[in-house]
């Protein structure tokens, strides 16, 4: 089984994000940057069935320079190989998308895994838009997966229920929290990971048709308040609940 | 809007933000030592930093107050590969470098001392003392078992009346003829009652001599000593011999004399040294925290001058701690390391480590008396690392005697 496995490097998840001077973008000075949970779990499940199955795990990541931390993260965890899709300015989705897709689509990939969103622009939409782009059928937020004959079996949450796929492959799918528990790097694949290789492919531009304009914050929250301790804060607090939260 | 009833201390943590276990640490870098790492430095740090948030931090309060050594991780600190990191491939290691390993034993030590404890007996005292004064034979039968956690090793060397002075010790080995005969007794001995081999030393002809002893051997016994309120959760034994024989090729060949368990210690004291930078900056981060979000008179207890200077002169520690031990890990590299560079990080570190426990647990307030919080836990772990693999006052000495020339310690 030839498998891919599409990462992205994320602002650490506790980190403080903040507005950068141009109003357009994070200022990224200071903040930690990791691989996009969504991904480890996707790299995790490529990993099980490369050892169930044989075959192998080539991690890609499209951007500048830093992307290669979420390759070589991804190669400690165990993956084989790694594609860096090197773009020289930002793309917006589509574009994205598109330079994957056409790094993709001649190596034979039998399966292409992606995280169900990342972190950071909360878009999710990278996924599907590949699949679609490669003309191969996709499962989005998958949490149960299976292989067999050649098939997958896919299992996804919907409101009140489970939604079960069956696709034949070459097939696409994003991974949901609870697909598997991702194992770390162990100090043994980390010292590997120094000694694999990965390929930089210059990225074939696309234009973007979409531009961010303009960054700001949420509006900032009220400040909580205490009512008293014990129980004689129960008879205000019922009454705050009635009447000014008005949940009761 | 929040609104909260409080009564018992966990209620009081809420009310006051304190719900210290869900806020994410924040490691001290004020120097910024992070650029001076290597990418793989910096993962392996990292790898470990998350493994203690995941696995040590929810489990560890309980288990000190059980005074019990969480066994369940000893397999998971293995797969990961913890045991003899800086050893050969071939012997079970990963070839990692003296920072790498001393970034580990920092991140084992902001879980617990006692974890930290449990892998620098495992790694730097036993599979070093193999690795290093053992043949060929004895480091491909037990090496491997050591590094995948299959086998737990110890290290006696303390003796009940010689503790500074171990040259002293009066267990002895005596030839005969399958092997030798051990007579004696060990004591404060990390992991003793549940390890499968311990490294011994003991005086054949009056020459110390280090020998592996294997667990059920007749005659051997490591009874626990309970009762501790430091490092409790580390499992802390007497080693026992009474006429125990042991096959003659469990002698280390190569360990002859005194400086033979020194050679080992001062490895062990080099993760040390790194070791309880890691306990400082986890209590800093709590207590800067907490002096953040918890007020008295209306204010931030971080808005008065003295917490200020306490947080100030913790961080310029913490931060001297760190520049000590980077340094001591590239000389370690280039082999240009004595074992006084290391006393004199050893000693160091310890005490500062402990100062700013002592520091973090007075800023908590009476809160910091509890196991919701870590600092006054590390404070008094921090009591038996000071004291072990030499005292204070032991590695002053040695720095001193190199200094002058002269010993003041016998
Ligand atoms: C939790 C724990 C785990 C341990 N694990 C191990 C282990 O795994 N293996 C092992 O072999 N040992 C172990 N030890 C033992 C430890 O290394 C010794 O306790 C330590 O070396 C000090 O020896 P001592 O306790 O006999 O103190 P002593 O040597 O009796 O010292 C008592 C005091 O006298 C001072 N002192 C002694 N000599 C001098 C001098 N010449 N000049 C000035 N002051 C002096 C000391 O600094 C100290 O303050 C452990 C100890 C503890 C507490």
């Amino acid at each position: 089984m030839n498998i891919a496995v599409l990462v992205k490097l994320v602002p650490d998840s506790t980190a403080v994000v903040k507005i950068g001077d141009d109003r357009r973008y994070i200022s990224t000075a200071d903040l930690n940057f990791v691989l996009n949970p969504y991904d480890e779990y996707a790299v995790e499940e490529g990993l099980k069935i490369k050892e169930k199955e044989g075959g192998d795990v080539t991690v890609v990541s499209f951007g500048d320079d830093t992307a290669q931390k979420a390759l070589r993260t991804a190669l400690a965890m165990g993956a084989g190989a790694a594609v860096h899709i090197k773009s020289s300015g930002g793309s917006d989705m589509l574009g994205t998308a598109k330079s994957i897709a056409s790094v993709l689509k001649d190596r034979g990939f039998d399966l292409i895994v992606a995280g169900k969103v990342a972190i950071d622009d909360d878009c999710g939409a990278i996924g599907p838009m590949v699949a679609e782009l490669m003309d191969i059928p996709h499962v989005t937020a998958v949490h149960t997966l299976s292989l067999v004959d050649g098939k997958l079996t896919a299992e996804r949450d919907i409101e009140g229920g489970v939604e079960v796929f069956e696709s034949t492959l070459p097939a696409l799918i994003t991974a949901e929290k609870g697909l598997n528990d991702p194992r770390y790097a162990t100090l043994k694949g980390i010292m590997m990971s120094k000694k694999k290789k990965i390929e930089v492919v210059e990225a074939e531009s696309f234009e973007s048709k979409t531009e961010v304009i303009k960054m700001s914050y949420p509006p900032s929250r009220p400040p909580g308040k205490i009512v008293g301790e014990g129980v004689e804060a129960v008879p205000e607090l019922v009454k705050l609940l009635k009447e000014e939260a008005k949940v009761l | 809007m929040i609104l909260i009833v409080s009564n018992s201390i966990r209620d009081l943590q809420q009310t006051t933000k304190l719900a210290k276990m869900t806020d994410k640490y924040t490691a001290l870098d004020y120097y910024k030592l992070d650029d001076l790492l290597t990418e793989e430095e910096r993962m392996i740090r990292d790898m470990v930093r998350s493994w203690v948030d995941e696995k040590v931090i929810p489990i560890i309060g309980k288990a000190v107050d059980e005074g019990r050594f969480p066994k369940e991780l000893i397999t998971e600190m293995a797969e990961l590969g913890l045991y003899g990191a800086t050893l050969p491939e071939k012997y079970g290691g990963a070839g990692v470098s003296q920072i790498a390993y001393g970034l580990m034993l920092q991140e084992l030590e902001r879980g617990d001392s006692g974890i930290r404890s449990f892998a620098s007996v495992q790694s730097s005292l036993a599979m070093f003392a193999i690795y290093r004064f053992g043949s060929e034979e004895q480091k491909m039968k037990y090496l491997p078992k050591l590094a995948a956690g299959e086998m737990i090793g110890c290290f006696g060397l303390t003796g009940p009346n010689h503790g500074s002075d171990p040259g002293g010790m009066n267990t002895s080995a005596k030839k005969d003829a399958d092997g030798y005969i051990l007579n004696g007794a060990k004591m404060w001995i990390t992991n003793g009652t549940f390890a499968d081999i311990a490294i011994v030393w003991a005086k054949l002809d009056g020459v110390i001599r280090g020998f592996i002893v294997e667990a059920g051997t007749p005659g051997y016994s490591a009874p626990e000593m309970k009762k501790k309120w430091s490092l409790r959760a580390s499992v802390t034994s007497e080693l026992v011999f009474d006429d125990c024989r042991i096959p003659a090729d469990s002698l280390l060949p190569e360990a002859k004399g005194l400086s033979a368990p020194l050679t080992c210690l001062n490895q062990a004291r080099y993760g040390i040294a790194w070791g309880v930078v890691g306990a400082a900056m986890a209590c800093f981060d709590e207590a800067n925290q907490y002096a953040q979000t918890r007020t008295q008179f209306d204010k931030p207890l971080a808005s008065f001058q003295m917490i200020q200077e306490k947080l100030a002169v913790m961080a310029t520690e913490i931060t001297k701690a760190q520049l000590l031990v980077y340094r001591l890990g590239q000389l370690k590299q280039e082999g240009k390391l004595t074992h006084q560079m290391v006393s004199m990080a050893k000693y160091n570190n310890c005490r500062e480590a402990l100062n700013v426990a002592r520091q973090a647990r007075d800023i908590l307030g009476a809160a910091g008396i509890t196991y919701e919080f870590h600092s006054g836990r590390h404070m008094l772990n921090l009591e038996s690392v000071y004291t072990y693999e030499g005292t204070d006052s032991i590695h002053k000495l040695l720095v001193g005697a190199d200094l002058t020339g002269i010993e003041a310690f016998r």
